[in-house]
């Protein structure tokens, strides 16, 4: 008889937590919800009202045109996913065998590497901007997609490493001793024991990381910025005028880079889920 | 053959000592249980053994051949977790095989060892399922399983029951008992549970602060327990013990003076005893009777009564407070607050001197001696 009590609490909290939740999520996807909407409309409709959707008479795809036939977009379009893809692989792999190292091993220094980390975390990279200009010319890399990898590696590994030490702690220390006692190297011991039971704290890693690099203007604009060579973001604004902007092409520019970060993130997310389902670890 | 030798082995973490030189000379074939309670350092030694921690100090030689600086897998030795440790990823027939895969063994073996294991702890059905989709015992039998495929000199078993639930952990340490007799191979197993250890064991080892107490047959620690620790470990309920002072001695036997005043005999070695030492004496509750067929007495009054069936337990109070347990017949009528007078037999009591120390009892039991042992075993 007085069960009915606390789940009649249960339930008006959880309305609550949905009613938050779904506000901020309405406020969040608005401004994608206005681009994407836009980017069908002619020029005039978009100015007319850009709240409303587009309609037989107002429905154009002149800034797709635009984009796809009259710019080098595909160039933007790869090399964005050239830059992120390969960060995100490097700072993975790096990333989770930096954590491996600092949390299994005691070596002389552990400590100090494990403290710079922690700066990493704290001190934005773009601070050192300069520095790195200066360094990526003497090394000649500058307007090369290398520079961006690179600096993209840099600016992810201290959070990669970071979170991959928590997940790797909870790896029970007994299965590591087991494949040692079936003879099984370090190095292997992390490939195939390792790195699959923490995927999906290498897919939180993945979101993390892929997503300031793709929407990263900075370090495209000062390292990178020279035809051939510009990311999306930095494409865009080609369409972007002192005194006349193409709100058409930059509206279906941005449409269409939030394509692959949508695939991307839905393929991480469905690892993580099934990453927490599956924990099978007694 | 593979004797597994340990001379004066030491283990410390910084200045904490582990254990304080322990050692042991494990004969090829035997089934041998490190026992004593939790922090006792018998897990510790059992990662030494196996390779996983650093030997401090002292030789361990496995099958004649000094290992102290091998790694884990190139000593011969194969260890079940209490945890399992099931590579959570692997289905149950990678899980056994990866060790030999690891060792360059070509496809046909491997698979001809891993079916063999399989069906010999009948899990032949399981291969292709993953641990989480296991139950308790049968990820205890794959554990087991990828012992097995390694063909190690010398298994480590770590509490590999504690896990399980009662009924399981019976069955279970049954068939690791068949396991041994078909394997033939030498066992190095630790658990803190004494049944476990009486039912298992050829040779018991029971360890206490690092140290240890007393290393034998089952019966042999029971019988004649060496000091009060192993007297009070081995046997459940544990043995019951009351201060006491040295009465008189006689030729064959002691005379004791009980804190409550009540006078026993009891049948030791009275050499090196003086009148009044303080002395420890101990008797195990199921050589207590409630008849008064038995020489000494003792009259105590019952504070609680648990009723097992075949068996009930009295918890008893003597007139000056110490606690003494004895088990009774399933049929005693026997209930709280009643005082009742205990009986039991003189050889059957132990004693103890102030350092803790059992002196010798002459008329105990049918300890076997280990050539007994041998010749009985052989016969089976």
């Amino acid at each position: 008889m007085n069960f009915a009590l606390p789940m009649k609490h249960n339930r008006g909290k959880a309305l609550v937590t949905h009613a938050v939740l779904l506000t901020y999520t309405l406020i969040a996807l608005f401004p994608i919800f206005v681009v994407i909407v836009n980017s069908f409309k002619s020029r005039k409709a978009i100015f007319n009202d850009p709240l409303a959707l587009p309609t037989t008479e107002t429905f154009s795809l002149v800034g797709f045109e635009e984009v796809l036939l009259r710019s080098e977009f595909d160039v933007f379009f790869s090399n964005s996913l050239i830059v992120s893809v390969s960060s995100i692989f490097f700072v993975l792999l790096f990333g989770a065998m930096m954590a491996w190292a600092l949390t299994e091993y005691s070596f002389k220094g552990n400590l100090l590497i494990g403290m710079l980390v922690a700066m990493g975390i704290m001190i934005p990279i773009r601070l050192g901007t300069v520095s790195i200009l200066e360094l990526m010319s003497s090394l000649h890399l500058v307007n090369t997609l290398w520079a961006l990898i690179f600096v993209y590696i840099a600016q992810g590994l201290p959070l990669a490493v970071y979170i991959l030490s928590e997940f790797i702690k909870q790896v029970p220390k007994e299965l590591k001793e087991a494949a040692r006692c079936d003879g099984v190297s370090e190095i292997k011991i992390f490939f195939t024991i390792i790195l699959p039971l923490i995927r999906p704290a290498m897919a939180t890693v993945a979101v993390f990381t892929m997503i300031p690099i793709w929407n990263d203007l900075w370090f495209p604009l000062i390292l990178a910025p020279s035809d051939g060579n510009q990311t999306i973001t930095l494409g865009v604004q080609q369409f972007v005028g002192q005194y006349v902007t193409d709100w058409n092409s930059v509206l279906a520019s941005l449409t269409l880079a939030i394509v692959p970060v949508l695939i991307l993130y839905m393929i991480f997310s469905r690892q993580l889920i099934r990453g927490l389902t599956s924990g099978a670890v007694k | 053959m593979a004797d597994v030798k340990l001379n004066n082995i030491k283990k410390s973490y910084g200045n904490v000592n582990i254990l304080h030189g322990i050692d042991l000379d494990i004969k090829h074939g035997e089934f041998v249980v490190l026992v004593g309670s939790s922090g006792c350092g018998k897990s510790t030694l059992l990662r030494l053994i196996a390779g996983l921690d650093e030997i401090s100090d002292g030789q361990l030689q496995i099958g004649g051949e000094l290992v102290n600086d091998l790694p884990p897998a190139k000593r011969g030795v194969a260890m079940v977790f209490q945890s399992y440790a099931l590579y959570p990823h692997m289905n149950v027939k990678k899980n056994m095989s990866y060790g030999l895969k690891i060792a360059g063994k070509d496809q046909a073996f491997i698979s001809e060892k891993v079916e063999q294991a399989a069906k010999t702890l009948h899990i032949d059905h399981l291969l292709q399922r993953l641990p989480r989709e296991l139950s308790g015992g049968q990820r205890q039998r794959v554990a087991i399983g990828r012992a097995i495929v390694r063909d190690p000199k010398v298994f480590l078993f770590d509490e590999p029951l504690s896990n399980l639930d009662a009924a399981l952990r019976v069955q279970t340490r049954v068939e690791i008992g068949k396991l041994h007799q078909k394997l033939g191979a030498t066992i190095i197993y630790v658990t803190h549970d004494q049944t476990e250890a009486m039912t298992l064991g050829d040779k018991i080892v029971v360890m206490n602060e690092g140290r240890v107490e007393q290393c034998g047959t089952p019966l042999e620690l029971y019988q004649h327990p060496r000091t009060q620790f192993v007297g009070g470990f081995i046997g459940s309920p544990k043995m019951n013990f009351i201060a006491g002072k040295v009465h008189s001695i006689e030729a064959d036997h002691l005379v004791l003076r009980l804190s409550t005043g009540a006078i026993t005999k009891a049948f030791v070695d009275v050499a090196g005893c003086n009148l009044d030492d303080d002395v420890t004496f101990g008797i195990r509750p199921e050589h207590l009777s409630e008849e008064s067929d038995k020489a000494e007495r003792l009259s105590a009054s019952v504070s609680l009564v648990e009723q097992l069936g075949e068996a009930s337990y009295l918890y008893l109070s003597l007139s000056d407070g110490t606690e003494m347990v004895m088990r009774t017949s399933g049929e005693s009528t026997t209930t709280i607050g009643e005082t009742i007078e205990v009986s039991f037999d003189a050889q059957n009591v132990h004693v103890f001197n102030a350092d803790g120390l059992a002196l010798k009892r002459h008329r105990a039991g049918n300890t076997k001696s280990p050539a007994e042992l041998a010749r009985l075993k052989a016969i089976a």
